[in-house]
């Protein structure tokens, strides 16, 4: 907390760019959005751990499969994407000198048709015409609507990315010759690929939505999930690239410290541009129709992932260190004491970064050939994205959420609610801990992912997982603990808190830092070498699958 | 940059490739690959076609077995396989509606089994004991019933 008492002139500076009120309220509506999904989305996961530990059998009216559908869809497609958009419009607004009227109204326009096309596709969700799960995969139909309201929400996302590029081309042309702004370089490799990464799923649902209608009798099967696969995991990245950014950005001003390497910054979005679409592949190591070497090339193409990634880790860590140093730490590891534990806005992403070691981890076991072959659709899967998503990436959107709450709403964050962030951050640790750790090892075990409780006809075997399905109960009940407080903490900080300046904690470099060469802003460079991956990756197993096609398959509906 | 960060840098590449090498060495060397199998079929006419018009298991050798399988909502077809212990299995599989799992708990079984498409998987059956057999992949909605046993003696 002491860190916010030291002020410099820069910071001075950052306080009058402060966010106006037109733009704080795009914000603000954003991530109100966010976090009431989390309330509904969170529910519902409870029901579900409930159902799999085998203490609540669920009624006809709201049935396993329905509620999985809609868990996914608020945790994954709402929460996700209005905390991502809601977070990068307020720094795009902090480090551009504000929106430009233009990208402003944008920004509503996408609010209002992601809003939209969310309440078309749940109306069939909650119907029980649409139990198809977020991937949605061909050829289980869902009634039509369900897939016009992804085109909105599609669209929606459209009309954000390229406010996004609008407003920092704008500001490109204002400032020749300079580096845009970190924060508004990490939005600008987000929203390039929420643009290009939404691209291969538009496709894939103009092509559903007549064969949902009946005018055409048949669909590729493969196609469509190929196509769905180079946006589902693009989606997940895009995550963890945003969470990524406030470790970069944030965290080292919080605990008093100065940014890492800008190069190496700079350098990490970049590869994460460029190489994320590819990974998606990994999601079809067990697919037919796909030849053994097509599947060793997409190996490597979602392992180099982990390679920004491990920069990352050297990053932060270097940076505590030598924060902790610079305050007086001493010893090999006795430096870990001076680190602010008691601050919310560090704890939280600290330990979702912790969570990132194992959970990057087992993303390189899913990546890898016979490893994936062991977990493919187990519940180790679960385990794994509740260990990147529901740790890593939401955890980090909590830590951040207790000054950017605040920020936008000319409000501080009070000392109370800090704590309340503290007990919150520990009862999440150890409700998804407890729940993703039983989930890996019953996965391991052979348990499948997406599957309402089962004793497969008293299977010996099946019975066998019951121990370890209980802590998904037990996990699941800390996280909706987890899930009331920290939603109560931010309606606070948003309407109630007392009323003041909080800054936007953005840290400076070094003073001796070496300059950034220039070539890291070529983006029509980096999107040109996207493209030639992703053309590596896909061409050939989509021309295969379109041109030695087998006869199509017609729309079932089997809930 | 530091000598740290150096030394990071490359243990981070060289892990990476290692997977790389040990991967391709397992797939290509050991011939322990994903099942990849290509060849289509007409998913509405899975009856009508060979081997699929005759599902069930075949010995084709000593200690070698073929099990020609179809999986429809919400079974498989044949169901409640019982074969030697110490047999090689040959599954040839395809959907008849939706896209199914198979997935045998305890063994590193495991493929995608789509409508239009041929999956094949080989496994060695050395202890004896009761398999479960079941669909891991969201099929509807009885998908959590779909299941079925294999059975070594």
């Amino acid at each position: 907390m002491e860190a916010l008492k030291s002020y410099d002139w820069k910071d001075k500076a950052n306080k009058a760019l402060g966010i106006s009120q037109e733009d704080a309220r795009i914000t603000k509506s954003y991530l109100s959005v966010a976090f009431i999904a989390i309330l509904f989305g969170g529910l519902l996961g409870l029901l579900q751990g409930m159902n799999r530990a085998g203490i609540l059998e669920l009624p006809v009216w709201a049935n396993y499969y329905k509620v999985l559908t809609a868990h996914g869809l608020l945790l994954v497609v709402v929460l996700s994407a209005f905390f991502t958009i809601g977070y990068f419009y307020a720094g795009l607004s902090h480090t551009l000198g504000g929106l430009l009227p233009k990208v402003r109204k944008m920004a509503w326009i996408g609010f209002w048709m992601k809003i939209f096309g969310f309440v078309l596709a749940v109306i069939p969700v909650l119907q029980g015409d649409a139990s198809v799960m977020y991937t949605f995969y061909p050829p289980m139909a869902a009634a039509p609507m369900f897939y016009i309201g992804l085109v909105f929400i599609v669209l929606g996302v459209w009309m954000l990315a390229f406010g996004a590029f609008i407003n920092v081309a704008n500001w490109r042309k204002n400032h020749k010759g300079q580096h845009i702004p970190i924060f508004s370089f990490f939005a600008t490799g987000v929203f390039v690929l929420l643009f290009f990464g939404s691209l291969p799923v538009a496709i894939e649902v103009f092509y559903i939505i007549p064969w949902a209608f009946g005018w055409i009798e048949t669909i590729n099967v493969m196609v469509s999930r190929t196509l769905f696969w180079a946006f589902g995991h693009t989606l997940v990245n895009i995550w963890y690239l945003t969470a990524i950014s406030a470790w970069y950005v944030f965290i080292p001003k919080i605990i008093g410290g100065k940014r890492w390497s800008d190069l190496l910054t700079r350098v990490v979005v970049i590869a994460l541009v460029i190489m994320n679409i590819t990974g998606g592949f990994h999601h079809q190591i067990v697919d037919p129709g796909i030849s053994e070497s097509v599947k060793y090339m997409h190996v490597f193409m979602s392992l180099a992932i982990g390679f920004p990634s491990l920069m990352t880790a050297y990053a932060m860590f270097a940076v505590f260190e030598k924060t902790a140093r610079k305050k007086g730490g001493k010893g090999l590891v006795g430096w870990y004491k001076k680190m602010p534990w008691g601050d919310v806005r560090f704890l939280a992403p600290f330990i979702a970064m912790a969570a990132f070691i194992p959970a990057g981890a087992g993303g390189i076991v899913q990546s890898t050939n016979q490893l994936n072959q062991v977990v493919h659709n187990s519940m180790w899967v679960v385990g794994h994205f509740h260990l990147t998503l529901g740790m890593t990436v939401v955890m980090t959107f909590f830590g951040v959420s207790y000054w950017l709450v605040p920020y936008v709403s000319g409000r501080v964050l009070t000392p109370k609610i800090n704590k309340l962030g503290i007990i919150q951050t520990i009862v999440w640790t150890v409700g998804m801990v407890l729940m993703s750790g039983a989930m890996h090892w019953v996965g391991l075990l052979g348990s499948p992912r997406r599957t309402s409780y089962s004793t497969y006809f008293d299977n010996a075997t099946a019975l066998s997982w019951d121990p370890y399905l209980f802590f998904l109960a037990i996990g699941g009940t800390l996280l909706m603990i987890g899930v009331l407080l920290q939603v109560y903490a931010v309606f606070y900080m948003m309407f109630f808190a007392p009323k003041g300046e909080t800054e936007f904690p953005m840290a400076e470099e070094e003073e001796d830092a070496t300059p950034t060469p220039m070539w890291t802003e070529r983006w029509g460079l980096w999107i040109v070498l996207m493209l030639t991956l992703v053309s590596m990756a896909y061409v050939i197993p989509l021309v295969d699958f379109i041109v030695n096609a087998p006869p199509g398959s017609p729309p079932f509906k089997t809930w | 940059m530091h000598k740290a960060e150096k030394v990071w840098l490359t243990l981070s590449f060289g892990m990476i490739i290692g997977f790389m090498l040990i991967t391709g060495y397992q797939a290509f060397a050991k011939d322990m690959g994903p099942p990849s199998y290509g060849e289509r079929i007409d998913p509405q006419k899975v009856d009508e076609t060979a081997p699929f018009d005759n599902p069930g298991v075949t010995q084709i050798g000593e200690n070698e077995y073929e099990v020609v399988m179809t999986l429809q909502v919400f079974s498989f077809t044949p169901n409640k396989i019982e074969i030697p212990a110490g047999s090689t299995v040959h599954f040839t599989m395809t959907s008849k509606d939706v896209t199914h799992g198979f997935q045998v708990a305890g063994t590193n079984i495991n493929a995608m089994v789509m409508p239009g498409y041929i999956s094949k998987i080989t496994q060695k059956f050395d202890k004896p004991g009761e398999y479960l057999v079941l669909c891991n992949e969201y099929c509807g909605a009885g998908h959590q019933m779909m299941s079925t046993t294999i059975t070594v003696k």
